[in-house]
């Protein structure tokens, strides 16, 4: 027998739900009631960098998209720094770089408008590769899922990421990085998150 | 460099996995390759901060913030309060904490709801609002109503109030549900039942606080929130953080 350690425990998780909407983007299924949904807008207009647009669908084990979703995005301003008072560095006024999105009821679509986030110093004075921290939620998801989304045009920093390169196989890697087009002069960064099955997405216990 | 301290390990015995299959919807949810464990970095110890100019004075008010003026919700009138704490009982200040919730019926507001109980023309179902320097809390609202849901054909909620967490770092946010003590539905649901420890539903189950209870006005439920705790400090070879 020992003492007992009096550190409380983590409260657990449960599902979000289905009408998630109606307490983290009320707007979403009609409903005014906030003078503003929160989560709308990462960057602010001062944020310095490439103005982006992030977008994609949840897709289930039975390859449906889910569409009743949400999503939120951390990322770091295009300078590599968190607007986090304690990450070393100013962000520009305005810049949160937190964002919330909900899939579309019908297409199951999610985006998000922003900057390309700058390299982040990793552990150890690595540094991370340009990256999306994503946090999925959902009816049938018990436990808030982590990903990150990894830029399709930074090959040469992708293959040194710390974080990638913990993914002993190789083949999921890509998995977390995100192809680029360009649709009416938009940087588009197409992204798609398989939860289960044939090319499912790796998600991290962070 | 951060100089935050790194969160303590999530122990997931407490949390439901993935994959649970009493709770239907999860079993084509649930990814089926484990996850991959990462040490925290920068990316991990921050995360999202909120000020009053983010929330209105009375977002907290779900008995009033979307009733006609002079109106207020139908329902048993609660006040759900409490406290979030880290794991090593240090209070979360100025954290976000979102709710929502079903009518005194246990119908919501949302165009996917398709339940028979009537909409309250004053009762929107949402609340939010910022933990104070001691981690703080308080709603005012009505309790809510069970409700039924396509599980077994006779699967029921629980009376359950959504509650979103955010913490200061990303990987503290939490999405939860919080029950009322003594509710008899709470040992049948699907839902309760992904939970592999019977001391994480206790921990989920707000209780009758007659102490904060206004007389002949408002019953109270105390629900204390706890979020993954941190070392103080980040050293990477040093790891007596506290």
């Amino acid at each position: 027998m020992s003492q007992k350690l009096d550190y409380l425990r983590e409260t657990a998780s449960q599902t979000a739900g289905p009408y998630v909407h109606i307490g983290l983007a009320p707007l979403a299924t009609g409903i005014e009631i906030f003078d503003h949904d929160l989560g709308l807008d990462i960057a602010g207009p001062n944020a310095k960098g490439e103005r982006i647009r992030v977008e994609g669908r949840i897709i289930d084990g039975m390859d449906t998209p889910l569409r009743d979703a949400l999503i939120e995005v951390w990322q770091a301003n295009a300078a590599g720094i968190y607007a986090h008072p304690e990450h070393e560095g100013e962000v520009e006024e305005g810049f949160r770089g937190w964002g919330r999105s909900v899939t579309d009821f019908q297409s199951g679509e999610w985006r998000f408008d922003t900057v390309k986030p700058g390299a982040v110093m990793g552990r150890h004075g690595r540094p991370m590769a340009p990256h999306l921290n994503l946090w999925i939620v959902a009816r049938g998801i018990n436990i808030g899922l982590h990903t990150r989304m990894y830029f399709g045009d930074e090959d040469a920093a992708n293959a040194d990421d710390p974080v990638l390169n913990l993914i002993e196989w190789e083949g999921r890697r890509k998995t977390l990085v995100a192809p680029r087009e360009v649709r009416d002069g938009m940087p588009v960064y197409r992204f798609d998150i398989r939860l289960q099955g044939e090319g499912e997405t790796v998600f991290f216990d962070v | 460099m951060a100089k935050l301290g790194e969160f303590y390990q999530r122990d997931r015995s407490l949390h439901p996995p993935a994959l649970t299959p009493v709770y239907k919807t999860s079993v084509a949810r649930s990814p089926r390759f484990s996850l991959i464990s990462l040490e925290n970095s920068a990316s991990e110890t921050t995360g999202p901060t909120f000020g009053q100019g983010d929330i209105a004075p009375g977002d907290n008010d779900l008995l009033t913030n979307y009733a006609a003026d002079g109106e207020t919700a139908i329902g048993e009138r609660i006040l759900l309060h409490g406290r979030v704490l880290d794991e090593n009982r240090r209070p979360v200040p100025n954290t976000l904490v979102e709710i929502w919730q079903a009518n005194a019926g246990g119908r919501y507001r949302h165009v996917k709801d398709t339940y028979f109980a009537a909409l309250d023309p004053n009762f929107g179902g949402c609340g939010r609002t910022l933990t104070d320097e001691n981690g703080y809390y308080c709603f005012r609202s009505i309790k809510p109503g069970a409700y039924p849901f396509r599980n077994y054909v006779n699967s029921w909620r629980p009376a359950h109030i959504h509650m979103s967490v955010f913490g200061s770092g990303f990987v503290q946010r939490l999405i939860t549900q919080l029950y009322f003590e003594g509710d008899p539905l709470i040992p049948h649901c699907p839902i309760i039942a992904t939970l592999p420890d019977k001391s994480a539903v206790e921990q989920l189950t707000a209780a009758l606080d007659l102490n904060a209870t206004i007389p002949l006005d408002t019953i109270a439920w105390k629900f204390d929130v706890v979020l993954r705790g941190r070392r103080s400090t980040m050293f990477e070879n040093r790891m007596e953080g506290n």
